[in-house]
């Protein structure tokens, strides 16, 4: 069988998912492609010839895929999806974004972010915002995959497959109007390595910035909030982690003032490490942290603050 | 112009999920049933649009059991004008989904179709695209602000990183993302009047439409547990605990 890998890219830079997504994909097959959908993609193309076991890169480019237009990047997979059983996408919100559309044209089920590849045919994937796992079976002929990038290693770069250039794709009724990306300092809060949340305990706004962004900024970390601190006004919607949010899994998550409300803890519960500072020691935060603090914030965030400049960071 | 909202009646976001012993599902009995969040906010969109005389009719149309019938009423309490139930005691993929809604959007015609980006059950985060692919109309998914003028509409979009600005034709498929409004609460009297509100009864028979799953359940389990870890004494003591744990 032979798999087709959507690349994640920004027309000039190759993203980690699609490292990942091959990982799953070479768990399929060991002929494995990748697809670059963008405009003036050369660059990402190259960078995906040098994963590991991957067979050969195709180019795809219009200004609609530069811009990723649904319609377009859908086509253009569609264009392609003949020569393959299985199509692996990145579940990002770019690759959610289509992957459904190439497999209602297909006609077959789209089996959205897997974690867990148990044969050619069945596959793990977290429902209910991750409190619980479900295993299926897919009887379609061709598959339709979305792979949660965090789930699975990145393969090694070393490879060097050959670029061939595939023909573009155009969305006559959508049309793209701007973009803004957010320019900040701090990594994405769905791909940040460690992430610092707080909560209603912070009372307000202005203590919200003054407590957690020092300390995010010290560690590198993305903010993020509890669905009780957004509700409040005291950080914006896209900072919320939770069932109604962003669902994260850092390497690092620090829950400063945060209860542990069980939508909350949906969307963290998978980082490796979790750190809980609370001045309710019987929070049910504490239930899913592996280092607890019970302390007031107020002075164990100052007090954190210090002991990071003491250990150089 | 008509807008078609689709809903789904799914467990209530702050339940605490149980997965069955007998790990073939999920435990829905005797749990608190809500409208999924996301849907929420794609009704209230559509009361807005009608307040601002940019929508004629809402058309709240839901499929699964029997009583997602009271998940349409709550629709309607909050501004929805009429209902349609497509009755299925099956829990349909968003494949069959997608079919059934374009077969109920053939018959209605609506100029627009604003539902949730992903029910919180499933995740799939699917049927809005599917549809919008069986439909050949545009899509423009997890909208936080939307502006109808004329035959086209304006979507601000979430994107990792930022956000993007589409333009599409009308008739189009937008899913809403949690940052485009904040549903209201239904009012007594609203609530009372929905009682009156009309709800059309189908069957997926009626349709014709093949809702056979493609993906078999094997089975439903609990994602490992955490553990509670150790309580620690100082901020000095965490950092070298995170340290150990190489994790800073």
């Amino acid at each position: 069988m032979a798999v087709l890998v959507v690349a994640d890219n920004d027309n000039a830079h190759l993203r980690d998912g699609t490292h990942k997504t091959v990982t799953a994909a070479l768990k399929l097959s060991g002929d494995v492609d990748v697809l670059v959908l963008g405009h003036g993609a050369k660059a990402v193309a190259d960078a995906a010839a040098k994963i590991s076991g991957v067979r050969k890169v195709l180019l795809a480019d219009s200004a609609a895929l530069g811009h990723g237009v649904a319609e377009a990047q859908a086509d253009a997979v569609l264009a392609l999806a003949g020569h393959y059983d299985a199509i692996l996408v990145p579940a990002t919100s770019g690759g959610k974004n289509f992957a459904p559309r190439v497999a209602a044209k297909l006609d077959v089920a789209p089996i959205s972010e897997i974690v867990e590849v148990v044969s050619a045919d069945t596959f793990v994937r977290p429902i209910y915002a991750g409190n619980a796992l479900e295993t299926v079976q897919s009887s379609d002929a061709k598959k339709v995959i979305t792979v949660r990038p965090t789930a699975f290693a990145a393969a090694e770069e070393g490879g060097s497959a050959p670029v061939e250039t595939t023909s573009g794709a155009d969305a006559d009724k959508t049309r793209f109007v701007s973009e803004e990306m957010v320019k900040s300092d701090r990594p994405e809060l769905a791909a940040a390595k460690i992430v610092v949340s707080g909560g209603r305990a912070m009372g307000s706004a202005e203590e919200f910035q003054k407590v957690i962004e020092p300390l995010a900024d010290k560690l590198g970390a993305a903010v993020g909030a509890s669905r009780a601190a957004v509700d409040a006004g005291y950080a914006p919607n896209d900072y919320q982690v939770g069932q109604t949010g962003k669902v994260v899994a850092p390497a690092l998550y620090i829950a400063i003032g945060i209860s542990g409300a069980i939508q909350h803890l949906a969307g963290m519960k998978d980082s490796k490490i979790i750190v809980a500072i609370n001045k309710d020691s019987d929070a049910p935060i504490f239930q899913v942290a592996d280092f607890g603090l019970v302390a007031d914030y107020k002075s164990a965030v100052p007090e954190l603050m210090d002991a990071l400049a003491a250990a150089g960071k | 112009m008509k807008v078609l909202v689709p809903v789904k009646r799914v467990i209530d976001y702050n339940v605490k999920v149980r997965v069955k012993a007998d790990q073939t599902g999920v435990d829905l009995a005797n749990v608190k049933m809500s409208m999924n969040p996301f849907c929420e906010i794609a009704v209230e969109e559509a009361v807005r649009l009608k307040e601002k005389g940019m929508a004629t009719e809402i058309v709240i149309v839901s499929i699964g059991p029997a009583q997602a019938q009271e998940t349409i009423r709550t629709a309607l309490a909050m501004g929805g004008d009429r209902g349609v139930l497509v009755t299925t005691d099956s829990d349909p993929e968003p494949l069959a989904v997608a079919k059934l809604l374009a077969a109920v959007i053939g018959e209605e015609q609506p100029g627009l179709v604003l539902m949730g980006k992903q029910a919180i059950d499933g995740d799939n985060n699917a049927v809005g695209q599917m549809l919008s692919a069986l439909l050949g109309w545009p899509q423009a998914t997890y909208a936080s602000a939307l502006e109808v003028s004329g035959a086209t509409a304006k979507v601000t979009r979430e994107v990792d990183g930022g956000l993007q600005v589409l333009d599409v034709d009308l008739p189009a498929v937008i899913t809403a993302d949690l940052r485009l409004n904040e549903p209201r609460y239904a009012s007594l009297p609203n609530i009372m009047k929905a009682k009156k509100k009309e709800i059309v009864s189908k069957t997926v028979a009626d349709y014709g439409v093949d809702i056979a799953p493609r993906l078999k359940v094997l089975k439903v389990t609990e994602p490992a547990k955490r553990s509670a870890g150790i309580k620690v004494e100082t901020a000095a003591d965490l950092v070298s605990k995170l340290n150990t744990a190489g994790v800073l």
